[in-house]
């Protein structure tokens, strides 16, 4: 019999990180650059996670542009790349574009998939594919919990264990006759609804990728959910159907074969070879009925914890989040972490109602390196440079990341840059942190740089100032061209700082 | 965990929602996220800008005004409203005394939900006049 040739067999682990995806292989990077060791299983035969199978219609949201006003291999240039994971080595960043074929500034999903893989590859992260996690125990000792994952290989123990799962389990909503709808997960080739009336259910993104996709095929299309749809362009944000997918709204409002309902869904019942689904206005209340050849569930999806739930992860929404601490951590089940697109369950502070960017590759991939970190500060004893900082330099520098930062660019008021100040140590770079970390659980005087969006369509620069327990918050201008290194910005960051950095307090 | 179902039940028994039927309140519940925050955290942040309108679906919290308790909150109960009516930020924390479950709608959508549902406007009056009455009880 020849050996299995694959990494990471069942046994005992210091770490464990399940999951293949985006998610897995940032986080996989970013203990390997702290030298702690580790184990990647997953139940995929490659890597690329969702990008294997979707967007359904093979092509992404999210951008790359190959041309952008830097150069690829610099931090700065991944602003304009929402869909590579990130390194410090120049050659392993902003993999994205050289998969592009120049067709579309969204990469297919192949060019994505392909994106990943070569990450995983060039960056020699090792996963033990084709290991499916079946089940969790913890085991309480002495020296504190273990947990044993039951898996298609065997058992494995750790203390530390990183899932990185997805978002990714289909979801249906339960009126009579949901048996007589796929779920979008399950949505045949477009040509095969070719002259049926399409009934959608659900007004997110997924459902208006099907209502552009399947426009060329579809007799009718109407997508019906209880509440209207946000658009990004209203909430100007990532809040809401993306600009992508705003032709089924025009053609609404035109009156051009698509219909926009809302309406809440008493059941779906057969009616001769088609569907009859009966509906409740939201407005009136009124009931009404539409026939449908085909009726597709876009209704979202949850997050795969299996039996997490009964050790004691506490989950929440329609997405079965888990609710964790500001670090990603199961805030009632400890050791427990949580990567990738799951990471949106650390909200942030929400400011004007604009969350974290987590649920998606450019805000995420972000996340899994702050978490590598913390892992590795925090169960393995692992020193990470703090690099000192002079006190006139503090201006420049914090203002060239406010302008350029792609961590602060890509997750507004949820990462921050924060330097630290004592008397001891002087001023101390703590590198990017999430600020309701900062604001809450660091016990030094810090400094935290953001940039942040008020809904309004405004992007400016905030700098927070925490100093003996006690936050304040100082909006610095904004800029027609977003440069916020102007003369006015440094009088406005010495203004702010002078309470914390007394030779900005003499120089003002 | 919730779905938008359990969220508009939930709702139902609310005298915030009280006026509203079955279909109205599932169309509230997607105006809403639904957010969690463990014991001790803070929900609203004194000082600090564009904080959301909040209401409480289970767990209590705390009303921190410079590091003073002044009231607690509980299921039911809803908060941030003040400061996104006057486009302040809040002037007090709204601290978790217990696992808290809440949803919330951001600052700048709350004005178009007040008048797109103009009873839930009605009833939140009725609650800030009580407040108003109870303050100025207090002060005679």
């Amino acid at each position: 019999m020849t050996p299995d040739p694959r990494p990471f067999p069942p046994g005992d682990y210091p770490v464990i990180v399940i999951g293949s995806g985006p998610g897995g292989l940032q986080v996989s990077y970013g203990l390997r650059r702290h030298g702690v060791p580790h184990a990647v299983l997953s139940a995929d035969p490659s890597a690329g996670g969702m990008f294997r199978r979707w967007p359904f219609f093979q092509r992404l949201l999210s951008w790359t542009k190959p041309y952008a006003p830097e150069v690829r291999s610099a931090r700065e240039y991944q602003r304009f790349d929402w869909n590579s994971l990130v390194a410090e080595e120049p050659e392993l960043r902003s993999l994205q574009a050289e998969f592009m074929d120049g067709s579309s500034y969204f990469p297919s999903r192949p060019e994505m998939e392909a994106n990943l893989a070569a990450f995983a590859d060039r960056a020699g992260i090792e996963v033990r594919y084709g290991c499916r996690w079946e089940g969790t125990a913890r085991e309480d000792g002495p020296d504190g919990t273990t947990y044993l994952l039951r898996t298609s290989d065997g058992e494995y123990r750790t203390r530390v264990l990183v899932l990185a799962v997805g978002v990714a389990e289909p979801w249906s909503p339960s009126p009579p006759g949901i048996e007589h709808a796929r779920h979008y997960a399950d949505t045949r080739e477009a040509s095969s609804y070719a002259g049926k009336r399409v009934f959608i259910i659900g007004k997110q993104n997924s459902g208006f990728e099907l209502a552009s996709g399947l426009a060329a095929w579809a007799s009718q299309i109407v997508v019906c959910s209880p509440s209207p749809a946000k658009l990004s362009v209203q909430t100007r944000s990532l809040v809401g159907v993306r600009a992508r997918y705003v032709q089924p709204f025009e053609d609404n409002f035109l009156g051009l074969g698509v219909s926009i309902l809302d309406a809440s869904i008493d059941g779906i019942a057969h009616a001769g070879d088609a569907y009859r689904v009966d509906l409740k206005r939201t407005d009136n209340g009124m009931s009404m009925s539409v026939e449908a050849d085909e009726v597709i569930a876009a209704t979202g999806f949850t997050c795969p914890l299996l039996d997490l739930p009964s050790l004691g992860v506490t989950t929440f929404g329609q997405a079965k989040l888990p609710a964790v601490t500001p670090m990603w951590e199961s805030s009632t089940v400890p050791g427990i972490y949580f990567a990738g697109t799951i990471s949106q369950a650390a909200q942030g502070l929400r400011k004007h109602g604009i969350p974290a960017y987590s649920g998606a590759v450019h805000g995420h991939r972000y996340n899994g390196l702050i978490l590598a970190r913390h892992i590795a500060e925090t169960r393995f004893g692992v020193e990470t440079p703090r690099p000192s900082l002079a006190e006139a330099d503090v201006l420049g520098y914090l203002l060239r990341e406010a302008t350029c930062a792609p961590e602060l660019w890509h997750q507004k008021a949820y990462l921050a840059r924060v330097l630290s100040v004592s008397a001891g140590d002087g001023i101390r770079d703590e590198g990017i942190l999430p600020l309701v970390h900062v604001l809450d659980a660091m016990d030094r005087d810090v400094i935290a740089m953001t940039v942040e969006a008020d809904g309004t369509g405004a992007i400016y620069p905030v700098v927070y100032v925490h100093r003996e327990g006690r936050t304040t918050e100082h909006p610095l201008p904004g800029h027609p061209l977003l440069d916020f290194a102007t003369a006015e910005h440094r009088a406005a960051l010495a203004g702010a700082l002078g309470s914390i950095l007394p030779s900005y307090a003499r120089a003002g | 965990m919730a779905t938008r179902e359990e969220i508009a039940d939930i709702l139902a028994g609310f005298a915030l929602f009280g006026d509203l039927q079955t279909p109205q309140l599932l169309g509230v519940a997607g105006l809403f996220d639904e957010v969690v925050f463990p014991q001790g955290e803070r929900i609203l942040r004194q000082g600090l800008t564009g904080s959301g309108f909040y209401v409480i679906l289970e767990g209590s919290a705390d009303v921190i005004v410079d590091g003073t308790q002044r009231a607690t909150l509980h299921r039911g109960d809803f908060f941030g409203e003040v400061s996104i009516l006057l486009g302040e930020p809040p002037t007090a924390d709204v601290a978790a005394t217990s696992p808290l479950r809440c949803i919330v709608i951001a600052g700048p959508a709350v004005e178009a939900f007040l008048v797109a549902y103009p009873r839930i406007m009605f009833r939140m009056l009725q609650a800030q006049a009580r407040r108003l009455r109870n303050a100025n009880r207090w002060r005679s």
